[in-house]
């Protein structure tokens, strides 16, 4: 499947798709990407958008504790910000939808290196200990602020005048189709960035300092100021996907930045791959459709088995749980990673090895 | 004065409380270095398992507590034997994910059989009120303490005495060491996951008794061992004990001295805890690790 392919050019080496078939495999995923809202309903189109969210929620996430090792318990803490920095600034500065989206990332980073000094000295165990009280912490204040316990309603977001709710191109339109291309807009940067950053200097230096903080620091890794650039980067990131959120949601509500949330994305990167860019999508498309697929069927079921629909939130959590301990004994390297292994079996095939 | 002497025996009493989590959760750790996410669900199977004896099945509550006792005991060395064993050598994330996901687990059974609504818990402990220094105090709080300081003690004894505990103590201080002596470090585990899951499910009987029996409170207990084991040091039993009643003692004035509509009380131990860690990581009495490449 890849022989007969010669890099003749340092160039062509080191490019991010190097073979043919990993070119293909880019281009139908971007084709499908562009072709889905026109084939998807507007459920569908949801779950897109949820996934895309969720995406570069995971990608956030997964610079810094996949590739940079420090265990972040303090996600939903960092998307609040990036969501109420985005629904505060549109309600009450009035300003536009676009012009919150770079704000609140650039807040949400300043936010998220600020939590971050903790990790000067902390490492593994305390630091998730210390990163848990940030999101302790962000969780008071929005709900002591003046902005209270109640949403945040923000207004539909207006292009030429017109709210997007009621524009339409022919039978295409609504939120979800026009976020959706908001949405992948920003994954698709989101992606390009993080691949890269990993070829970079800086991105090395995450990895070093993952595999072992102090021998990265005898190399000359200055681990203080590349774990905050670590801690800024995923918070910049994890503030885009909370001001997409606010944004798209048209509501901010602090409910939805718990700890659970946090929990969440620790499970999409486990369940995606930790380390993986395109692990944290592989997982967040996973545990967006698992919960949405077990309530389709609970309610497809609840016909023929009377009390099914009562129980579905339950079954949804313990999945939730089970899915987590099952990736963890049986596979602690993710999605990821099965697709990596299935792609060498047929790259071998029909060798064994 | 007097509101001070009430205050004062709250905080003891949720301090007690604490500390009787936190002691379970410096075992697991202790024993084998995991951070345990379960703890507060640990708690709430304890309450629920008593009050489904208690009022749906119809037993005495003695009995009922001790069937919630054999109950945790039995949860504890399934959990070690399923979800901990395949993970020893794993990352610490990895660790932290599992006790996570067997988190979730526990609630979504406990949640699908009895509901998040809260519900009046038979309480065994008589509750009259008590009339300290001008202070008025219902007695089950005194009780929840002495029991506390009883269970406290006991563990104590039991691992500077029994062959357990001193086995325990010696699995802690170096595994291969203890492994060569013929300790099996693997019996060591279950029993540390057993008596953390019965000393969890013994506070959140007492917390049912002294308040309410609420899914969310109960629950949010498992988060307060955080600050409070950090305090003491994650790997140290009397930091646990008096990390708890600092703890309970500071939420408790925190929360009595400062307008309501703060709501300080349950921030603070966060505040508390990111001020240890930046000052003193290993907290009052935990112990040093070096580490080399």
């Amino acid at each position: 499947m890849e022989s007969g392919i010669f890099h003749t050019t340092y160039e062509s080496d080191m490019a991010l798709r190097r073979t043919p078939i990993m070119r293909w495999r880019i281009i139908l995923a971007v084709a499908f990407t562009v072709i889905f809202p026109f084939i998807g309903n507007s459920y569908t189109l949801t779950l897109a958008d949820q996934i895309g969210i969720a995406a570069i929620g995971a990608i956030g996430l997964n610079i810094l504790t996949g590739f940079t090792g420090q265990i972040s318990l303090g996600q939903g803490g960092f998307m609040a910000i990036g969501a109420y920095t985005a629904g505060v600034l549109t309600t009450m500065v009035g300003m536009p939808w676009w012009l919150t989206i770079p704000i609140a990332c650039v807040v949400t980073a300043l936010v998220g290196a600020f939590f971050g000094i903790p990790s000067l000295r902390l490492k593994g165990l305390y630091l998730a200990i210390a990163t848990l009280a940030a999101q302790q912490i962000i969780q008071w204040a929005i709900v002591r602020s003046p902005l209270g316990t109640d949403a945040l309603v923000v207004p539909p977001i207006k292009v030429f005048g017109q709210s997007l709710n009621r524009l339409r191109i022919g039978s295409f339109g609504g939120i979800d189709f026009w976020f959706y291309w908001v949405i992948y807009f920003f994954l698709a940067l989101t992606i390009l960035f993080a691949v890269n950053l990993f070829r970079t200097k800086i991105g090395r230096a995450f990895i070093a300092i993952r595999d072992q903080d102090i021998a990265a620091e005898v190399m000359g890794v200055n681990l203080f100021r590349y774990k905050l650039m670590s801690f800024a980067t995923s918070s910049f990131i994890v503030g885009l996907s909370g001001a997409l959120l606010a944004q798209y949601r048209g509501i901010v509500n602090y409910e939805r930045f718990t700890i659970d949330a946090s929990i969440f994305y620790l499970a999409v990167i486990i369940i995606g791959g930790l380390g993986s860019v395109s692990g944290s999508v592989y997982g967040a498309i996973f545990m967006v459709l698992l919960p949405a697929t077990l309530s389709n069927l609970g309610q497809s079921l609840s016909g023929s088995v009377p009390g099914l629909a009562r129980l579905i939130p339950f079954v949804q959590q313990a999945v939730f749980g089970i899915t987590i301990i099952l990736f963890l004994i049986l596979e602690p390297e993710g999605l990821a990673k099965i697709w990596r292994d299935i792609k060498d079996y047929f790259r071998l095939w029909p060798f064994s090895y | 004065m007097d509101k001070f002497i009430q205050l004062t025996l709250t905080g003891l009493t949720n301090g007690a409380i604490f500390a009787l989590v936190a002691l379970g959760f410096v075992l697991i750790y202790k024993a084998s270095d995991v951070i345990n996410f379960a703890q507060g669900d640990f708690l709430l199977v304890g309450a629920y398992i008593t009050y489904g004896m208690i009022v749906q099945v119809g037993l005495p509550w003695s009995v009922s507590v001790l069937l919630a006792i054999v109950a945790a005991v039995v949860l504890g060395v399934v959990v070690e034997r399923l979800f901990l064993r395949p993970m020893i050598g794993e990352p610490i994330i990895s660790v932290i994910m599992v006790t996570i996901g067997l988190s979730s687990l526990l609630r979504s059974i406990v949640t699908s059989i009895w509901g998040t609504i809260g519900r009046q818990f038979p309480a065994f402990l008589p509750s009259q009120p008590l009339n300290i220094a001008g202070a008025v105090v219902p007695a089950d709080r005194f009780i929840a303490i002495g029991m506390a300081v009883v269970l406290l003690i006991v563990f104590t004894l039991f691992f500077r005495y029994s062959r357990e505990g001193i086995a325990m103590r010696a699995t802690a201080d170096d595994q291969q060491a203890a492994l060569s002596m013929g300790i099996s470090v693997k019996r060591i585990f279950a029993i540390a996951w057993s008596i953390a899951a019965v000393t969890a499910a013994l506070a959140g009987i007492i917390v049912a008794n002294i308040t309410e029996l609420s899914f969310f409170a109960i629950s949010a207990i498992g988060l307060h061992v955080f600050p409070v084991v950090i305090l003491g040091g994650l790997d140290s039993i009397p930091g646990a004990i008096i990390g708890g009643l600092i703890i309970g003692l500071l939420e408790s004035y925190v929360g009595g001295y400062t307008p309501s509509t703060l709501a300080l009380r349950t921030v603070f131990p966060f505040i508390v805890l990111i001020i240890i860690l930046m000052i003193k990581p290993y907290g009052l009495f935990g112990e040093i690790r070096i580490e080399r490449v």
